[in-house]
């Protein structure tokens, strides 16, 4: 997911690091270097197999007003595609139980199936309605996709203070004519390549959203994930927080979790 | 005495009954920190807007519904049990308090199949105002004459989920009756409704149904194909006297049905279709219910979501189908706020053009905070011919309000 940014093994060696480090990176052009910096990113988190966590998403109005949503969700990592994903509510109670299915793919639209168990009916997302927002929250169902290095072609911008870090300030240009974003700009730490910040730009290039990334903790020795991510909407004044406990990598889930039948089982 | 009511009606469907009374020993018995509870109650208020039909039935009627919810899961997620009954007390409507045993069941999963055994139910739809094809579960029509909520079935289903589609196996064990509201109640039929029912086959409600079921997904399609043999759902109400009263007796009969559904997606359109041909003893028939469903996204720059919807049913059986919708148009109006509330509304307009009789219905819910929600209902109909299956509730348009404690 996006959200956790769990980036896909398109397998890449050290080679691609050295080009970036190296004098010869001057003879890249500012679309090399940033896929190069993009693929590292993707490289370095690539591996874990499947894990599972769970989070409080935290919707805050413009007037401040909160309202709280109980989350579990599991991902499956996939050898020559995007990552699955299965995302459960617990709270709030009326929705409980309604869990949401998610094929991210590298060169066509994801798959997405809500489970509604009220009406015990399984919905499909149409891929037109990927911009919409996710059960209410300032999340579209677009971010809730994994990140998959040829969703997007790049531009490398600049690197510039980030914090106490150093980040590359990266550009990238969905591929996907349904995106709901003409591009978006990440600034990824040059010490351990950790998405710090990424801003969205909507249909007509106006910064929509900035999402934050907060307290990175490492897991299973090697898997940097945020505590936090804060989801600010700069055009309705709206904000979500995402805040994470529990991570767990390889568990031992499998493709059988992350079915139709899996979807509607889950509870 | 309600209570009464309750359990005499409960034994009624004795394989159920007993299913999930194994079933929910079994939960007990295994009560750990993994059991978890939940569910709702609603209360319901309704408001009729026009005189009743008989002098005996009220114009306002004030209901409360208690479903509580047990889940277990083991430690490896192989093993699901899940138990969750209803109970309704009615102000007015003796048939509508009533009590079900809505889910029971245990789900055991291996790798690629799972067996679901116990009382369930399983949709099979795609379409918005009427569900042809989806013939597994039992109407409980006292609750909503929307058709909408079901009775849990007896079952043991197999499912394995292969690259071409899942494969659903359905022993369907036990038959439960349609539930109706009494002369009290409204809406309701002109006459009291036989609990006694009768039935072609001689095994009665303990006849065993069959039913198998393929699905599958492609980039732009969900095609399902099924086929069900065993005890009709829904009844032919036969006139009978009852002490000397004219009353209506359900006669079940047996069917097979072939039944097909497909959802396409293209651009911004949702195209649906539900199939059906049906054999039984008395008739043999085709039906297709059929439309689209057209969304404009994030309308007037907002994050609300407005679906247009038309769809059309046919049945093969014209003016002498026992279904309300042979030749008839609907166009509806779905919006989806998706705001943190999740407001949602749906309003529907329906014309038969064999009886020039009209329905019209809203359906609106938003949620207050984490534990309440609330809805309200709109359903009118208008009929004039007698021989129009929506005559029977020309006079019983009401508007509802329900509260919703979840829990």
């Amino acid at each position: 997911m996006a959200l956790n940014n769990l980036p896909h093994k398109l397998a890449l060696t050290g080679l691609s690091l050295s080009v970036v480090l190296s004098p010869l990176a001057l003879a890249q052009s500012v679309e090399e270097k940033g896929r190069t910096i993009m693929e590292e990113y993707e490289r370095r988190d690539t591996g874990w197999q499947d894990m599972q966590a769970e989070m409080q998403m935290i919707l805050r109005n413009a007037q401040g007003q909160e309202s709280i949503r109980e989350i579990r969700m599991k991902s499956l990592e996939q050898e020559n595609d995007g990552d699955k994903s299965l995302t459960i509510f617990d709270q709030p109670r009326d929705v409980k139980g309604t869990a949401f299915l998610s094929f991210s793919h590298i060169n066509k639209p994801d798959d997405q199936w809500l489970y509604l168990p009220a009406l015990g009916r399984v919905k499909r997302i149409s891929s037109r309605n990927k911009s919409g927002p996710f059960m209410g929250s300032e999340f579209s169902y677009e971010d809730m996709g994994s990140f998959e290095i040829d969703k997007y072609t790049y531009k490398y911008l600049t690197e510039e203070a980030c914090g106490q870090l150093t980040c590359y300030v990266v550009e990238s240009y969905p591929v996907e004519k349904t995106s709901g974003y003409t591009r978006r700009i990440s600034w990824v730490d040059t010490t351990e390549y950790r998405m710090q910040k990424l801003d969205f730009y909507d249909r007509k290039n106006e910064r929509l959203k900035t999402l934050n990334f907060t307290g990175y903790q490492q897991y299973a020795g090697q898997y940097w994930r945020a505590d936090k991510m804060e989801m600010q909407n700069h055009q309705n004044g709206k904000s979500t927080v995402l805040a994470w406990k529990d991570y767990r990598f390889k568990v031992g889930l499998k493709e059988r979790d992350f079915n139709k039948n899996a979807l509607k089982r889950a509870r | 005495m309600q209570q009464a009511i309750t359990a005499a009606k409960m034994q009624r469907s004795k394989p159920a009954y007993w299913l999930a009374g194994a079933l929910f020993s079994a939960l007990a018995g295994s009560a750990q920190a993994e059991l978890e509870f939940s569910g709702k109650i609603d209360l319901e208020a309704r408001v009729f807007t026009e005189d009743a039909s008989r002098n005996n039935q009220e114009d306002t009627n004030a209901s409360l519904l208690i479903e509580p919810q047990w889940v277990w899961f083991s430690e490896d997620q192989q093993h699901l049990l899940q138990f969750k009954p209803m109970l309704r007390v009615d102000q007015n409507d003796d048939e509508r308090t009533h009590g079900d045993i809505r889910e029971a069941y245990w789900i055991y999963t291996q790798d690629n199949w799972e067996v679901r055994s116990g009382l369930r139910k399983e949709f099979w739809g795609v379409t918005e105002f009427q569900h042809l094809v989806d013939v597994i579960n039992q109407t409980d029509l006292v609750e909503n004459i929307s058709g909408e909520e079901k009775l849990g079935q007896p079952m043991i289903n197999l499912s394995i989920a292969l690259d071409s589609g899942i494969w659903d196996f359905y022993l369907l064990p036990g038959f439960r009756e349609r539930t109706f509201a009494s002369t009290d109640g409204r809406p309701g039929l002109p006459l009291d409704v036989n609990d006694d029912a009768q039935y072609e086959s001689s095994a009665e409600q303990l006849h065993t149904d069959l039913a198998i079921r393929w699905s599958q997904s492609y980039d732009w399609l969900d095609l399902t194909l099924s086929a069900f043999h065993g005890t009709n759902r829904e009844p032919l109400l036969q006139s009978d006297l009852e002490n000397g009263q004219p009353v209506l007796m359900p006669y079940y009969e047996q069917m097979t049905q072939i039944g097909t559904t497909a959802q396409a997606i293209w651009l911004d359109w949702l195209f649906k279709l539900e199939m059906i041909h049906r054999d039984s003893k008395s008739e043999s028939f085709a039906a297709l219910h059929t439309g689209f469903e057209y969304t404009l996204y994030g309308i007037m720059s907002s994050d609300t979501d407005l679906g247009l919807i038309v769809e059309y049913g046919w049945d093969e059986r014209g003016k002498d189908a026992s279904s309300v919708m042979q030749n008839d148009l609907f166009g509806g109006l779905r919006f989806a706020l998706n705001d943190e509330e999740g407001t949602e509304i749906l309003a529907g307009l329906g014309r038969d053009m064999d009886f020039d009789s009209h329905s019209f219905s809203i359906e609106a819910s938003q949620r207050l905070n984490n534990w309440w929600k609330l809805s309200g209902e709109v359903r009118m109909i208008d009929a004039t011919d007698s021989r129009d299956q929506m005559y029977n509730l020309r006079k019983d348009d009401y508007l509802q309000v329900t509260i919703s404690r979840y829990f």
